[in-house]
């Protein structure tokens, strides 16, 4: 991960040196491969030169096409020859402001407006149907951002006819209508243009050059947003937010200056400021983002912070806490591990810059923002980075936090128990398994971009293959969710099996780490075997393809009873055989199977 | 003042990658390798960036080669 392409960029610098950036990256390797169509109403790319930038440092290699210039309705509706050849992952419509020719009139009645409102939406939704319909792909559509200028000034907005009010609405409806399917997501051009500046944003001299309708930093922060719609859609956003205490969190050194005189609260400037990074991280954490505390100092001491009478964060938002006087990679790294979560899925927040730069070198893969001291702007550094962004919001977001906090605490009964089945015994848990349902499309999708370890095959599906294998009568599909006296894991695993004659090929098995050692492909296989009698299958094949992260599964097969397909390994790959005319009888001795 | 060719030669190297790239007056999009239309903006970019100026709609248009850069640059910086 480089650190350039981190917020804030130098978007001249990374234009200026984006070969030699792009070949640096290039040496990275397990890559998610994704292959982007884009249907360009201006020149698209300077924006998609920077975007590959951004997507190669979170480790997703992007292939481009692109459509003929101001070609992208044509060729989304009646010459998609090239397009569909081309097998899109991704359809991304790079439309902007430049693209609307409608616009009210001075003498423009209220219908009409809604009437000029209603074609333009229509217009991009029969894009987005055409291109569903031809490629089966998830689609990008911006937004629009504000106009540049504005005929009767401040009264713009106020005025029906006025153009800024004019492209107000026009995203409303927008956003409105895209929700209406899950394939298409709405990418906020308009707030990365506002954060921009509109007169940083585009530069007219360039329009009419090159019609290209930004300036290069207006290019940067478009393809940075961008790159982070794109890499929520795969599932690749990070999930845990990782924070230093004193300095950070509250004003003081706690150990120092005792536990009452940390600077929280509403009563000076400096304790605001802190409230605010504090209220910042409690909202994250109420969405879906985990926090750790790593903080140098006495694990008691520390503790006490959270005791203060000002406090907004309590010791129970934080799913793991880590006080001590090791080095602070070593302690994310145990964070990661404790959390079982990536370390590319990890954001660091530290004061210090010594603390950051530690960071940085031992752990590349730990995104490490350059906050700065200044607390009041840390939401701001955080924010603009868009680590956390997101595509949809399911309930497992919101229920994140509570499992991850769980999960500590059944790693400490586990020392309790006799013997490891007395402790599955003790867990009681009750597993919901079933064909994929609409409403967890999502989390599916995000489980198969970002599941590397259980996971036999590693096959990545967007959110439209997933949709539409759902519905796919040759297909049997399963996901499993998993609750326990701790709380509930939410959806752990995933199976999809290709049907072909009487035989059922295993396309995709995955499980969540967190759930590791739980039975919990036991009963996954026992209800595979069900579903797959009830089709009339006899046989199941299986397969596991080596990567560099997915050893722990390289016998799973052999232990579900499998039988080896001689000769078929080369050591990347093994083939294994479940004959279901010699009987089956149930695996899974610890978890009870509940009906939807 | 640095001479402005020499200013110029690392923009020209980083941005076609070439580090081992001379250019002079008469270099252009047709006699330097990987010279193509995006390449000039980037290029474009770069100098308005490094020098600190800005190339109006008017002079972008006839800038045939490395020379034409030289000329109007300084021009720009005199005013």
């Amino acid at each position: 991960m480089l650190q350039d392409l981190l917020y804030p960029f130098d978007a001249a610098h990374l234009l200026r040196h984006r070969k030699r950036i792009r070949r640096q990256l290039l040496e990275g390797s397990n890559w998610i491969d994704i292959r982007i169509a884009t249907l360009a109403g201006s020149t698209a790319q300077e924006v998609l030169d920077l975007l590959e930038l951004f997507l190669l440092n979170d480790g997703i290699r992007p292939t481009f096409y692109q459509s003929d210039y101001n070609r992208y309705y044509e060729e989304a509706l009646f010459d998609s020859a090239r397009l569909e050849e081309f097998q899109p992952d991704l359809v991304y419509v790079h439309t902007s402001a430049v693209n609307v020719h409608h616009h009210p009139t001075i003498t423009s009645t209220a219908d009409e407006i809604a009437e000029l409102i209603e074609s333009e939406v229509n217009r991009y939704e029969s894009i987005w149907k055409a291109v569903t319909e031809k490629t089966r792909c998830q689609v990008i559509q911006n937004n629009f951002e504000a106009p540049a200028t504005r005929g009767t000034g401040s009264f713009d907005y106020a005025s029906p006819s006025g153009r800024t009010r004019f492209f107000t609405l026009l995203n409303a409806a927008m956003a409105q209508r895209a929700s209406n399917g899950r394939r298409v997501v709405m990418h906020d051009l308009a707030t990365a243009a506002s954060i921009t500046g509109l007169d940083q944003w585009s530069d007219p001299a360039r329009w009419f050059s090159y019609k290209i309708s930004t300036t290069p930093a207006g290019s940067a922060m478009w393809a940075h947003s961008l790159a982070n719609t794109i890499r929520a859609i795969y599932g690749r956003s990070r999930k845990c937010l990782v924070l230093d205490l004193d300095k950070t969190l509250w004003g003081g050194v706690i150990g120092d200056d005792g536990a009452g005189n940390i600077r929280i609260g509403r009563e000076t400037a400096e304790g605001e400021a802190f409230t605010a990074f504090q209220e910042y991280c409690l909202a994250l954490q109420q969405r879906g983002v985990i926090l750790a505390v790593c903080s140098k100092n006495e694990d008691l001491i520390a503790r006490e912070g959270f005791a203060h009478p000002a406090t907004t964060l309590r010791l129970e938002h934080f799913s793991a806490f880590v006080a001590n006087w090791e080095p602070k990679s070593e302690n994310i790294r145990r964070i990661a591990s404790t959390l079982n979560i990536g370390l590319d899925s990890m954001v660091f927040v530290d004061d210090n810059p010594a603390e950051r730069e530690i960071v940085r070198s031992q752990l590349p893969a730990v995104a490490v923002p350059e906050v700065g001291d200044d607390v009041s702007r840390y939401p701001l550094m955080i924010d603009r980075g868009g680590y956390f962004d997101i595509v949809t919001l399911s309930s497992d977001d919101i229920n994140r936090s509570r499992q991850y906090a769980a999960n500590e605490e059944r790693t400490a009964l586990s020392g309790a128990y006799g013997s490891y089945g007395d402790y599955l015994t003790a867990l009681t848990m009750r597993a919901e398994i079933a064909p994929f349902r609409d409403v967890y499309l999502e989390r599916i999708t995000q489980l198969t971009n970002k599941t590397n370890q259980f996971n036999l095959t590693t096959r990545r599906y967007t959110m439209s293959e997933i949709a539409e294998i759902a519905s796919d009568p040759r297909y049997i599909t399963l996901y499993g969710r998993l609750e326990d006296r701790f709380g509930d894991n939410g959806l752990v695993s995933a199976i999809i099996g290709r049907k072909e004659e009487s035989a059922l090929h295993i396309d995709l098995w995955l499980m969540s780490c967190r759930v590791i050692q739980r039975e919990m492909e036991l009963a996954m296989l026992d209800a595979l075997v069900e579903k797959a009698l009830d089709a009339g299958i006899q046989t199941i094949n299986g397969w596991y393809e080596r990567t560099p992260k997915n050893n722990m599964v390289a016998d799973h097969y052999a232990r579900l009873g499998f039988t080896k397909v001689p000769a078929a390994d080369d050591g990347s790959r093994s083939d294994w055989i479940l004959d279901l005319r010699s009987g089956y009888a149930p695996r899974n001795t610890h978890i009870e199977r509940i009906a939807l | 003042m640095t001479d402005t060719l020499e200013r110029l030669q690392p923009i020209f190297r980083d941005v076609l990658d070439d580090p081992k790239l001379v250019i002079d007056r008469q270099s252009n999009a047709r006699n330097v390798e990987g010279w193509d239309s995006l390449a000039h903006i980037n290029l474009i970019a770069s100098i308005e960036q490094d020098f600190h100026v800005r190339f109006a709609l008017g002079e972008l248009q006839d800038l045939e080669n490395v020379g034409d850069m030289i000329d109007l640059i300084e021009r720009k910086q005199q005013t």
